[in-house]
């Protein structure tokens, strides 16, 4: 066990160093000085090269990325070369409400996908199969931006039960929170559930195909039984994998979701920038968002450890 | 006297059959796989069930545990001493109720048939608390220790907090016994508990599966394709081929006296000791049909060496139940 922790450790260090060069090389190879921007088309190379040395743009690009990269280290992401503005905090800041964006959408999709995949599972080649699985073929065809206007249009517009978009930080008041919340989480969810619930229904197929579960009805558990006591944790190993990779999906998705709802989240910050050729703030947030999609797959590797004890044993 | 009192009064007697299978045929969409299996099965009786793959052995023994794949289905009777109706036509949560507890089946696969994220001694205990048999969970926990003990595990305490794959092939399939056991079923089915594996191990097997009936009085249903192994358990043999048990009888008489063409074909290829001229072991010409397509009839003419025109019909049982054959042309004086 501590074996696997350490290595699969390593390979998340490894891939942050990669990732993090990637990041900065690509983004600095980008045609557009940054100084250059800052002071517009009129501005004298002289104003230019004495705005490259402030924003340290003239120093040769390792000692940039090394400048930079010892700044995340301590949560410094450096300042805005467009507004000034610290970067760290407000991409924290952000990264909060996307982080709630994205795990309630997870949690929606959880909701949907379990009992929907297992259903449709269970009742494999029969007409309430069928139907579930069409539903499910039907949700991944829409896309989540879509999903978005139509809840708006419906939920929030035609029976104004809830708020068309904004945000309200849970802190400031819980209930208007989870209002402004339930939306675009289900926008994100229902797609994310629908996509999800695929491979919850192939795994359940593949677990009631299993020796132990026709033993476990030997052993006197109705079949709904065998299956919840013995199956789905079975079926949980492969499906938590799927989860990882779907959370990077998920991810890229609120940032779409944001704009529809005009949520400030870390994807709202991601468009700001681009638009106004933030480079170092665009750089921070994609940092970030590398980061969040690597720590999240390290988490559910050692989650897979913690399900199946077969992976314990140092291989 | 109803069914359950008589139970009780005669524990013991052979006559009460713990175990009633009459007709059973298994059919798949109008295609039969299995067709008329009789017999019956006393109270701590060890019967055989033999036959090469493809004969239905299996599908006999899922069909009275009701296990049966999707799509298979049932017909005949099967009748559990005790149990006023037919086990074919009890709801689903009735039959649940008399698996694990009454009727015990220890499978051919020992390397799957195992939840490999649940401790075994959980496992086992389990079979224990789904029944209400234990009075609570450290009571299960102890009574699944002491079973793990009775299957001669060593260190059964250390062995219950194993997970299968920490356990080799025969400590798994003494795991699969000990939770086949642990209620004193009335019938225990044991479909090739050692055909996987190793030949060192199959003997302790034999010998665990041999003692823990006889302790229970369990009737034993021994279902293999190995001869010598069927013929140190059991005490009386039924063969199947084609879905149809060929013929029945006393262990030692069938293996020094049989009567079926296709049990003759069956000692003569176990018998290492002949060889043809050419140094090669005796098998039985042809093979089992694919998918189960028997020929009408009698199910063994197309590779039977006295097949003819009158084996075209089903030749029907001649002699007792469970001593009898069902050939046109047996071998031997006719059963008087």
């Amino acid at each position: 066990m501590l074996v696997q922790l350490t290595k699969r450790t390593l390979v998340l260090l490894v891939s942050l160093g990669l990732a993090s060069a990637m990041v900065f090389w690509f983004l600095s190879v980008l045609p557009g000085d940054p100084a250059q921007v800052a002071l517009g088309t009129g501005a004298t190379p002289e104003a230019v090269a004495e705005m490259q040395e402030r924003f340290g743009t003239d120093r040769p690009l390792t000692v940039q990325y090394l400048d930079w990269i010892g700044g995340l280290f301590v949560g410094d992401f450096g300042v805005s070369y467009v507004t000034g503005a610290t970067i760290g905090p407000l991409i924290i800041d952000r990264l909060m409400v996307s982080l709630w964006l994205v795990g309630a959408g997870m949690l929606v999709a959880l909701v949907i996908a379990v009992p929907l995949g297992t259903l449709s599972a269970v009742h494999h080649r029969r007409p309430l199969g069928t139907v579930l699985a069409g539903v499910s073929q039907v949700g991944i065809a829409i896309p989540n931006f879509l999903a978005g206007i139509l809840l708006i249009g419906l939920v929030a517009v035609s029976w104004r039960l809830l708020p068309a978009g904004g945000w309200v930080p849970p802190a400031q008041d819980p209930i208007e929170f989870l209002r402004r919340l339930l939306l675009p989480a289900l926008a994100l969810g229902i797609i994310e559930g629908a996509v999800l619930a695929r491979y919850v229904r192939s795994t359940v197929l593949n677990v009631l195909r299993e020796d132990f579960l026709r033993t476990a009805r030997a052993k006197g558990l109705t079949p709904a039984r065998a299956l919840v006591r013995h199956g789905l944790r079975n079926a949980a190993v492969p499906v938590v994998t799927i989860l990882g990779l779907q959370l990077a999906v998920l991810l890229v998705g609120a940032v779409v979701v944001e704009r529809v709802f005009v949520i400030p989240g870390l994807g709202s910050l991601l468009l700001d920038g681009v638009a106004n050729r933030d480079l170092l703030l665009v750089q921070g947030v994609v940092m970030v968002l590398v980061l969040a999609v690597l720590v999240l797959n390290y988490l559910v590797d050692v989650l897979y450890t913690a399900l199946d004890p077969r992976l314990r044993a140092a291989a | 006297m109803s069914a359950d009192a008589l139970a009780a009064a005669h524990p013991q007697d052979p006559s009460v059959s713990v175990l009633e299978v009459r007709d059973l045929t298994v059919a798949t969409g109008g295609h039969t796989l299995l067709e008329d299996v009789t017999f019956s099965l006393g109270p701590g009786e060890r019967v055989g069930l033999i036959g090469e793959s493809g004969s239905g052995k299996s599908l006999t023994a899922l069909a009275v545990m009701g296990l049966l794949p999707e799509g298979l289905t049932a017909g005949g009777t099967v009748q559990l001493r005790g149990v006023e109706t037919d086990l074919l036509r009890i709801g689903e949560r009735e039959r649940s109720g008399l698996r694990g507890r009454r009727l015990g089946m220890v499978f051919q696969e020992p390397m799957t048939a195992l939840n490999p994220l649940m401790r075994v001694g959980h496992q086992v205990a389990e079979v224990l608390r789904i029944h209400g048999t234990v009075d609570d969970r450290e009571d299960a926990t102890r009574r699944a220790q002491q079973l793990l003990a009775d299957v001669e595990l060593p260190d059964p305490v250390r062995i219950a907090r194993r997970y299968p794959h920490q356990l080799s092939g025969g400590q798994r399939q003494r795991v699969m016994l000990a939770m086949a056991l642990a209620n004193g079923p009335d019938v225990l089915i044991c479909d090739e508990p050692t055909t996987a594996l190793d030949v060192t191990v199959q003997a302790q097997m034999l010998q665990l599966i041999a003692a823990g009936v006889a302790d229970r009085t369990s009737g034993l249903l021994f279902i293999s394709h190995d001869l010598p192994v069927v013929a140190t358990v059991c005490e009386r043999l039924l063969v199947l081929y084609g879905g149809r048990i060929v013929e029945a009888g006393p262990t030692h008489q069938l293996l020094t006296r049989p009567r079926h063409p296709y049990t003759e074909g069956l000692l003569a290829a176990s018998d290492l000791e002949a060889v043809d001229d050419q140094g090669r072991l005796p098998t039985i010409p042809g093979a089992v049909p694919p998918d189960g397509r028997f020929p009408s009839g009698c199910v063994f003419r197309n590779r039977c060496p006295r097949g003819d025109e009158a084996c075209t019909v089903w030749p029907g049982w001649t002699g007792r139940e469970d001593h009898g054959v069902a050939c046109w042309y047996p071998s031997g004086a006719p059963h008087g």
